[in-house]
């Protein structure tokens, strides 16, 4: 080993896994719990909420005005009048996301919904199709492009959303940044940025998969 | 509901100290900042992405520019770039963290100027045309105001961003609503995070209250009965 700081890849082979709770290997698996714990979780909330506002018209508008300041909200003091509430804990990092995940999310129900032909609902209802079957067997599926397309917006901002939690001490790969800051160091910025950057385009990829398999019939309809 | 108490407690130690409503660690002067650093960053912003967005939208060509712009400026963390313009400028100066505020602020606005151009129906802009209007003229007076609502909701969004991460760059030295947090924190001075927070929160609110104001108020009342994006009724009403 010579003298004088590491080099980068240097850096990243003597942290990669050091079996301390700061090594890479541990913060790139915290970050992944942190920032897709929001992702299922708005999910889950916005598929019945946008549901609801889609068969309900009139609960639309205040639901999205809602949704809108709720999106408005920094990420930073939201976390930190969490604290009070939930602790230094991952679900100070993981509620907020949540929530700015179903500001994105229930839109994309309710236009998905909407992108339903109206001869297509109505072909379902002349061939005796219940209420309940006409919406996962036609209706849900028709609305899959909408709703994943909403889908990667969240799983990619949340997933760089999530190294803001570093300034609570809670912000998987975004430790990186506060640690390089604090004793004045490029590699690890570098290494935080460029994983964070790859964790999206790789979520971003198996969801643009996911649309291909959920939806075979949209390339189906292309002549080959 | 003990966390309430205190939660409230802290608010009125933070509001009822003197101390916060003077100097340059008070509050008009932190909200001042706070306001300079993202007006300066929004304007900035608003200087490189809108004649962008709109050549790009206007001519078709460099939309690979947009493509990469959006998905780049989702992905990249904030705090990362920040404290790594910093380490590599230095702090001798605000720039090196007003440029990532800017650089941040600018792909809202670009994709959805280039989103709205893009967006108007191509027979009004033939229309236009076919009245004489030259390239210049059409985009002007007929592809701005038809495409300004999406070029409003660009820049409101920016506007929150950058408020957001002016927050966050109060770990890096800048000064603004952000340092009663960032400090309070490091001190462990519960009643400046509170309050900072609760102070941060409402000027948020403020500038997307502002944004949505004026964004009823220019955007001509033809174009918004038409053009209300992510309103399927709207649509219907459209094709019929």
């Amino acid at each position: 080993m010579g003298s004088g700081p590491p080099t980068l890849w240097e850096w990243i082979a003597r942290n990669w896994d050091t079996g301390r709770a700061d090594s890479i290997r541990n913060l790139l698996l915290d970050h992944l719990v942190m920032s897709l714990t929001p992702v299922l979780f708005s999910l889950l909330a916005a598929l019945p909420l946008g549901l609801a506002c889609a068969r309900w018209r009139r609960l639309y508008q205040p639901t999205s005005g809602l949704m809108n300041v709720i999106y408005a909200l920094p990420s930073l003091p939201v976390f930190m009048l969490l604290i009070s509430v939930t602790g230094l804990s991952q679900t100070t990092v993981i509620i907020p996301l949540t929530f700015y995940g179903m500001a994105v999310l229930i839109p994309a129900v309710v236009d998905g919904l909407a992108s339903v032909p109206d001869h297509v609902r109505q072909a379902a209802v002349a061939m005796g199709f219940t209420p309940a079957r006409r919406l996962l067997t036609v209706e849900l599926p028709i609305a899959v492009p909408v709703v994943l397309s909403g889908l990667r917006v969240v799983a990619v901002s949340s997933i760089s959303l999530v190294s803001v939690g570093a300034l609570i001490g809670q912000g998987g790969l975004g430790g990186l940044f506060t640690r390089a800051y604090q004793n004045p160091f490029t590699p690890p910025v570098i290494v935080g940025i460029v994983l964070v950057v790859a964790l999206a385009l790789v979520a971003d990829g198996v969801l643009v998969l996911a649309q291909r398999l959920l939806t075979p019939w949209v390339r189906a309809r292309r002549p080959a | 509901m003990s966390w309430l108490t205190s939660f409230l407690g802290w608010l009125g130690e933070f509001f009822g100290d003197p101390a916060n409503w003077s100097g340059p660690g008070g509050i008009p002067a932190r909200l001042t900042e706070h306001l300079e650093f993202s007006a300066l960053a929004l304007a900035l912003a608003v200087l490189v992405a809108v004649p962008v967005g709109l050549a790009i939208g206007h001519t078709g060509r460099g939309q690979l520019v947009v493509v990469v712009a959006a998905n780049l400026a989702r992905a990249l963390p904030t705090l990362g770039v920040l404290v790594l313009f910093v380490l590599l400028l230095g702090t001798s100066s605000i720039w090196p963290v007003i440029i990532p505020l800017v650089l941040l602020a600018v792909p809202p606005i670009l994709v959805n100027t280039y989103e709205g151009i893009r967006g108007v129906e191509p027979e009004l802009r033939d229309a236009a045309y076919g009245m004489g209007l030259r390239g210049g003229q059409v985009l002007g007076q007929v592809l701005v105001p038809v495409a300004l609502p999406l070029i409003l909701l660009g820049l409101r969004l920016s506007a929150i961003q950058v408020v957001a991460t002016t927050t966050v760059a109060a770990y890096t030295g800048l000064g603004g609503l952000g340092r009663y947090v960032i400090d309070g924190f490091a001190t462990k001075d519960y009643s400046s995070v509170v309050g900072g927070s609760v102070l941060i929160v409402a000027f948020a609110l403020v500038v997307q209250a502002a944004f949505t104001l004026v964004q009823r108020v220019t955007v001509s009342p033809g174009v918004s009965r038409r053009l209300k994006v992510r309103q399927p009724p709207a649509r219907k009403e459209n094709s019929r």
